[in-house]
C-alpha cells in the first residue's frame, strides 16, 4: 500500500502536518477549526483516507477464502497489517493480535471468553477508579453471571493510581487485573509495568486498556508483560469500527472461542466442530477488511513521523497548556499526576461543564465536556463534569491562544 | 395565549438578534430568571438524566391546565427549559400533545435538538408531552 506522506525531513513541522489531515482546514461556526477532541477519536491522515478508498476500488473482496487473484491479494494485505499491529506494540507473534470492533469489543472478547473458564463465585476482578465504562461494565455483567466481586483501587487526590492500596487488593481471590494504560479524563499514566509485576507476583492475569495509549507513547506489551491489552484505531488516526486484542498466546490458546461462524472453524458436521487455530479462533465471520487496511496505513503514518517525536511535541503542548491554564485563578486542573499524556480536563469557577463547552464550541474549539464515560470517577472527585481539551501532535500553541480566548469569552458569558 | 402564539412570539425574539452571542446572552438571562422550582420537587424522580446537565422537571394538574416548573445545573439549559415552559405550560393536556416544537428549529437551536444526549432538551420535551398524555388518561378515568 502506497503511503502519502509529508516531507519527513520536516519532522514535526505543524504546517507539513497539518496539510496531511483534509478536516483540519475547514471551518466550523465561520472560524477555522481547532480540534481538542482527540481523545474521543483522532482525525484522519489523506494517507488513510487514500488506503481506505484504494481498497475500494481496487482490492475489495473476501479474505481467506477465495483462491482467485483479488481475495488471495486483500488476504495478504490483510494479514500485512496484523503484522505491522505486532510490531507497533511489539509482540512476540502476529497470530497474538486478533481483530475486534475496537477496544470495547477486546475487553468484552476477554470478559467473555477468558472470564467463562477463570473466574467462579467468591472470586475477584480488581479494576481502578478511573476507569473509562468501557472496562468496567463487561466486568460488572461477568461477576454478576458469576457471583464474583469487583474491586476498585482508590487514586490519590492528584489522578494517581494508588499503588500502596493497589498491592494491598491483590488477594488470593483475585483473578484479573483490568487497568487503564492513560486515563481518558485525568490524562494520568499508570505504571502498568509495575501494576503487571505486582499482579504475577501472585499469579493474577492482567488486562491494559490500550485505548488512550497507542497514539501517545511506545507500547511494548513484551515489556509490560500483560496477557491482554485493547485498543482501537479510531484513536490511533485509523477508521473508526476496528481495533485490536492482544493476547500472550498460551492464555489464547487456553481460552474458548468468543463467537461461532465462519472463519473460525477446522472443520464443521452437525455432530462437532473443530474450531480453528490462533488469531481465527476468535474471528467469526467475514472481518473488517477495509478498516483493517485503513489501520495498517495509519499505523504507518505515525511510524514514519515516529512515535517519540510525537510523544515531544505532545508534551510540550501539554505543558504549555498547563501553564496558560494555571494562570488563571479561575481555572481548576483536575488531574495532576506527575505522569500525564496530552490531556487537560478542568473547570472554571462554578460554570457548567456543559454552559462552557457551549460558548467554546461557538468559538469553534472542539472541546468535549461531560464525564467522557467515566462517572464513576466524576462521582468519587464530587463533580458533575469536566472540560477536556484532548491534543493531538497536529495542534499548536496558537491553537491553545484560542483556547485560551474561547475561555476569556465563556468568563464574560457567565461570570 | 395558544401555544402557537407563544411560540411564533419566541420566534421572532430570536429573529432580532444578529449574532450567536446575542442569543446566548438572551438564553443565560431566560436561565437566570427562571422561576424557582420548590425545593421539594428537586427529587430523584423529576430528574431528566441527559448525559451532561441535570435536568428536573415537575408537573402539576389542576385538573383542566398542566402547570410545569423546572430546574437545571447549567444555565443555558434553564433558559431552555424557561422558554419551553413559557410555551406550554398553563395549557390543557390535549393542547401540549397537539402542539408543535419545530420553533426550536426556527430559533437556531438545533444543535440542541441532535439526539446526542448532549442535553436534556430532547428528553425535556418528551417529558413534557409524557405528562401531558398521563393527565389526559387521568382527567379521563376522573369522568
Ligand atoms: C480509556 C478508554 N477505554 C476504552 C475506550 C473505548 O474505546 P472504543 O469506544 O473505541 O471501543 C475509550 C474511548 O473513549 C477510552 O478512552
Amino acid at each position: 500500500m502506497n503511503v502519502k506522506l509529508h516531507n519527513p525531513d520536516k519532522g514535526t513541522d505543524p504546517e507539513a502536518i497539518r496539510a496531511d489531515f483534509p478536516i483540519l482546514s475547514r471551518k466550523v461556526h465561520n472560524k477555522p477549526l481547532v480540534y481538542f477532541d482527540n481523545a474521543a477519536t483522532t482525525q484522519k491522515p489523506q494517507a488513510v483516507i487514500d488506503a481506505l478508498v484504494g481498497y475500494y476500488t481496487g482490492l475489495n473482496s473476501n479474505v481467506h477464502r477465495g483462491v482467485h487473484y483479488l481475495s488471495q491479494q486483500a488476504t495478504i494485505a490483510f494479514e500485512e497489517v496484523r503484522q505491522k499491529i505486532q510490531h507497533f506494540v511489539n509482540a512476540k507473534f502476529s497470530h497474538e493480535i486478533i481483530y475486534t470492533r475496537g477496544c470495547t469489543e477486546a475487553i468484552n472478547l476477554v470478559a467473555a471468553s477468558w472470564g467463562k473458564v477463570n473466574v467462579g463465585k467468591g472470586d475477584e476482578i480488581l479494576i481502578s477508579g478511573m476507569e473509562h465504562h468501557s472496562n468496567i461494565v463487561p466486568w460488572q455483567m461477568l461477576c454478576e453471571e458469576k457471583g464474583a466481586v469487583l474491586k476498585v483501587c482508590p487514586l490519590h487526590p492528584d489522578g494517581s493510581l494508588d499503588m500502596e492500596a493497589y498491592a494491598a487488593m491483590l488477594g488470593s481471590k483475585t483473578r484479573l487485573v483490568a487497568i487503564t494504560h492513560i486515563s481518558n479524563t485525568l490524562g494520568t499514566i499508570n505504571p502498568v509495568k509495575e501494576i503487571t509485576r505486582l499482579a504475577h507476583e501472585k499469579g493474577i492475569t492482567v488486562l491494559i486498556d490500550g485505548a488512550q495509549a497507542l497514539s501517545h507513547m511506545k507500547v511494548d506489551v513484551q515489556d509490560i508483560g500483560c496477557e491482554f491489552y485493547a485498543f482501537s484505531a479510531h484513536k490511533v488516526y485509523g477508521p473508526m469500527g476496528i481495533g485490536a486484542l492482544y493476547g500472550k498466546e498460551d492464555v489464547l490458546n487456553a481460552m474458548p472461542p468468543y463467537q461461532g461462524g465462519g472463519e473460525m472453524i477446522k472443520s464443521v458436521t452437525f455432530e462437532k466442530t473443530l474450531y480453528n487455530e490462533l488469531p481465527f479462533k476468535f474471528e467469526a465471520g467475514t472481518p473488517n477488511v477495509g478498516d483493517v487496511i485503513g489501520f495498517g496505513a495509519a499505523l504507518d503514518y505515525i511510524s514514519a513521523i515516529g512515535i517519540e517525536r510525537i510523544a515531544a511535541w505532545e508534551h510540550e503542548l501539554l505543558c504549555y497548556a498547563t501553564e496558560k491554564l494555571s494562570a488563571d485563578p479561575a481555572i481548576r486542573i483536575i488531574g495532576t499526576a506527575p505522569e500525564k499524556a496530552s490531556l487537560i480536563s478542568f473547570l472554571i469557577n462554578g460554570i457548567h461543564p456543559f454552559d462552557a463547552g457551549t460558548i467554546i464550541d461557538h468559538m469553534g474549539v472542539a472541546v468535549r465536556t461531560g464525564t467522557h464515560c467515566t462517572q464513576p470517577l466524576m462521582d468519587g472527585l464530587g463533580i458533575s463534569g469536566t472540560i477536556r481539551a484532548s491534543f493531538a501532535f497536529y495542534n499548536t500553541k496558537q491553537e491553545i491562544d484560542r483556547l485560551m480566548e474561547a475561555i476569556e469569552k465563556v468568563k464574560e458569558f457567565f461570570l | 395565549m395558544k401555544i402557537e402564539e407563544t411560540t411564533s412570539a419566541i420566534v421572532s425574539e430570536f429573529e432580532s438578534f444578529d449574532d450567536w452571542m446575542d442569543k446566548y446572552n438572551y438564553l443565560i438571562e431566560l436561565g437566570k430568571s427562571l422561576p424557582l422550582i420548590d425545593e421539594k420537587y428537586k427529587v430523584e424522580s423529576n430528574l431528566i438524566q441527559g448525559c451532561q446537565s441535570r435536568v428536573w422537571l415537575h408537573a402539576g394538574f389542576d385538573g383542566t391546565l398542566v402547570h410545569f416548573t423546572a430546574d437545571s445545573d447549567a444555565v443555558i439549559t434553564k433558559g431552555i427549559a424557561n422558554l419551553l415552559i413559557r410555551a406550554f405550560s398553563g395549557h390543557t393536556p390535549q393542547e401540549i400533545l397537539d402542539s408543535s416544537t419545530e420553533f426550536l428549529k426556527e430559533i437556531g437551536l438545533t444543535e440542541h435538538l441532535s439526539p446526542t444526549r448532549s442535553n436534556g432538551m430532547l428528553s425535556m420535551i418528551k417529558q413534557i408531552k409524557m405528562y401531558a398524555l398521563a393527565f389526559k388518561t387521568k382527567a379521563a378515568m376522573g369522568n
